[in-house]
């Protein structure tokens, strides 16, 4: 017998995949109740759960066991019946495992979908069959599209409050691909549903023989995500230096991070920046396992031929392939704070695992994401805005675009003072 | 042409190994919170892993209700040892004798609540600035909207409503003096994904997991073991079970379920076919709808 088959679990779980999508749309278009569709016909709602909430439905005096119960936290989300924050979200079929962002999509809310959005392989965007496509689509796709997300699914839902109909699903499906022409999405798609009555998101629905291309949970289940990290590009961030002190390992000095981008192997050509010095890669190592190769998402430690000094947020790459070295950089942001952001300001700054300080050179110009218009007469970035701005870093980033790797070209900005996040930001 | 893809198992491992070693490098003074329960022992076993061939670098800290079944202390001891690392342990028994809080009474009274004020001062004394715990997202309402990196302000709070958003793999570690980080490595993983990683792994566990004879009584449907720390009422009769624990916390608050499972493939096809989430045996959790908000709000783990 050979070892794969001894470590199979009955269900063959341990050969499944892990894809995490993010859910955009309104209480309006029956989101929450799409999430509680899929996980109640996925049968992954316990009956502790359905209980729960079952009871405190009968307690509000609702008529239906309100779905939207199951998502919604927090103590003033129940009371209030909004979503205040983002909350993950977990099913499994056999095939894949799934991690649901769920995001609320009030206007005021566009900080939680970029946060939703920034680990997501797709966006699930509900349009209500009835209206049609409305500005918060315009803002849920332009926002999937910034946030590089490679997988959208439309989900065109209360399919059964217009009778079916298969012409007005092609009106709304034409709608939405003229105007996402315009955004860098990889990959749409389409599904006519009814959340509430079932159809098209577990099972396939009887009312609709017209579509033919598979139910929401078949899409998720079967879209290809093999190729969402860059395989190409060998970026390293180192995160932390292993030196252990013991006689056993005395000369061990090993590199530990979560590969960024590429394939790296034992005997590769390396150089380390920003020190610019070159080297072999001698082991890749996971715990007492030596790999022959490497590739994101993976964490391991590297060890190489050389012994030169490397620390943490310096990156190792191909010597035939490198990032930018930069220490001015033109970023979309999204902003996160109430206070504004301060033009010339100073903020704090991450970067893979680099950390540095900025300066807020020059604001280009702000980002009307209902019209997806730019701005360029107001240049006072609050919460929630989207905006094209010039950083002065006081030091060179390692970094790629962010439409080329998403972990190499993203940021994060930190108020000084307060220490909180205040921006997330798409290197371009 | 070879697939380049992790199985989802192998993510969450790699995600979580990402987050330990964050913890490490951004906070001066960090700890593991370790109960000998299964999740903080899959943290013990994925930190174990990311600082290898190199030690765990930094201590274990179990705080102990003094009604802890008296498997997991064993474990725990053995396997602290095993890890060659520091255990610290706090204690509620001590938190009471010093008049720091006050024991519940009556039939139902459990310590579960006051171990929040010993985890607390311990967290104070030693310094500690984050403490890393296995919590997951899957397990209750609202530790699904906590982030990775919780922070908590100088008096150990947590504020749902005003967290730090979370972006990419990049952890905002920076705090003021006096506050602290909660993090929580496998916030993404289920229980199924906890149970077929220590299968995956062969993770020892206690032997409070796997089916055994016990003395229970039953008391509004949950049982609970019968051995003179839990108030049984004259009506709750001692009966012998065949049970086993599917969490593990104080005795007075954690309930068994009957089960055969008596190793890890019969467990894992339990769980599978299981209507019940695992917290379902917890009594503490039934108090309130927002009975877990409130108590993380306080600083509970």
């Amino acid at each position: 017998m050979s070892t794969q088959e001894e470590n199979a679990a009955p269900d063959g779980y341990l050969d499944m995949e892990l894809l995490r999508f993010t859910t955009a749309g309104s209480v309006d278009d029956g989101k929450s109740t799409l999430i509680g569709r899929l996980l109640y016909d996925s049968k992954s709602i316990f009956e502790d759960q359905y209980e729960a909430i079952e009871e405190s439905s009968k307690r509000k005096g609702d008529e239906h066991v309100n779905l939207a119960l199951l998502t919604d936290g927090l103590r003033a989300e129940r009371e209030q019946g909004i979503t205040i924050d983002v909350a993950y979200r977990y099913f499994a079929t056999p095939k894949r495992k799934f991690i649901i962002a769920d995001t609320p999509g009030h206007i005021q809310y566009t900080r939680n979908m970029v946060t939703g959005a920034s680990t997501a392989n797709l966006a699930l965007i509900l349009v209500d069959a009835r209206k049609g496509v409305q500005e918060q689509t315009y803002r849920h796709t332009f926002i999937a599209a910034l946030l590089g997300i490679p997988h959208v699914v439309f989900c065109i839902n209360k399919m059964d409050l217009i009778d079916y109909d298969e012409a007005a699903y092609n009106k709304i499906k034409d709608d939405i691909e003229a105007f996402s022409s315009k955004l860098d999405v990889k990959d749409i798609r389409f599904a006519p549903i009814s959340a509430l009555k079932g159809d098209n998101v577990v099972n396939e629905s009887q009312d609709m023989p017209w579509y033919k291309g598979g139910t929401l949970l078949y899409m998720l289940e079967n879209i290809h995500i093999g190729s969402d990290h860059n395989h190409i590009d060998c970026r390293f961030p180192v995160q932390y230096v292993i030196r252990p002190q013991s006689d056993q390992y005395h000369d061990f000095r090993g590199y530990a991070g979560r590969i960024a981008g590429g394939v790296f192997k034992p005997g590769d050509d390396v150089v380390v920046l920003p020190s610019g010095f070159s080297s072999k890669i001698k082991t890749i190592e996971s715990f007492e396992e030596k790999l022959e190769e490497a590739f994101a998402p993976m964490s391991v430690t590297i060890q190489l031929e050389d012994d030169i000094d490397i620390s943490r947020g310096d990156m190792i790459v191909r010597d035939n392939n490198r990032p930018h070295v930069d220490q001015d950089v033109d970023i979309m942001i999204c902003w996160m704070s109430d206070q504004a952001l301060l033009a010339n300001g100073k903020y704090g700054l991450r970067h893979t695992t680099n950390e540095a300080r900025c300066l807020v050179k020059n604001i280009h110009y702000k980002v009307d994401i209902n019209t997806l218009h730019r701005i360029e007469d107001d240049k006072n970035i609050k919460m929630n805005d989207i905006a094209r701005v010039t950083l002065r870093t006081t030091k060179p980033l390692f970094y790629d675009r962010y439409s080329r790797n998403r972990v190499t070209g993203s940021v994060i900005l930190i108020d000084e003072g307060t220490n909180e996040t205040v921006a997330a930001g798409m290197i371009i | 042409m070879k697939a380049y893809n992790l199985t989802h198992l192998k993510e969450l491992e790699a995600e979580a190994i990402f987050i330990i070693r964050e913890v490490a490098a951004q906070f001066e003074n960090p700890a593991i919170l370790f109960s000998g329960g299964k999740d903080s022992i899959t943290v013990a076993h994925i930190a174990r892993k990311a600082f290898f061939p190199g030690k765990i670098p930094f201590p274990l800290v179990h705080i102990d209700t003094g009604h802890n079944f008296p498997e997991t202390i064993e474990f725990r001891d053995k396997y602290v040892n095993e890890l060659g690392a520091q255990l610290i342990v706090g204690s509620v028994q001590t938190s009471i004798d010093e008049g720091k809080v006050v024991e519940e009474k009556g039939y139902n009274a459990s310590r579960n609540a006051l171990q929040t004020v010993t985890l607390l001062e311990t967290i104070e004394t030693n310094k500690f600035d984050a403490c890393l715990g296995g919590a997951r997202r899957d397990e209750e309402k609202a530790r699904a909207k906590e982030r990775f990196f919780s922070h908590r302000d100088e008096f150990g709070q947590w504020d749902p409503k005003n967290q730090r958003p979370e972006l990419w793999n990049l952890f905002n570690g920076k705090k003021h003096f006096g506050e602290n980080f909660r993090v929580f490595p496998i916030s993404n993983w289920t229980e199924m994904d906890v149970w077929q990683y220590i299968l995956m792994e062969g993770i020892e566990l206690p032997s409070l997991y796997f089916s055994h004879q016990r003395e229970v009584f039953v008391r509004d449907g949950v049982i609970m073991a019968s051995n003179g720390i839990v108030p049984q009422r004259e009506s709750e009769e001692t009966v012998t079970k065949t049970i086993r624990f599917r969490t593990i916390g104080d005795m007075t608050c954690t309930g068994a379920i009957e089960s055969d499972a008596g190793n890890l493939e019969h467990i894992i096809e339990e769980v599978a076919a299981s209507r019940q989430t695992e917290r379902g045996t917890r009594s503490d959790d039934k108090r309130s709808e927002a009975a877990m908000e409130d108590r993380k709000k306080q600083g509970y783990f």
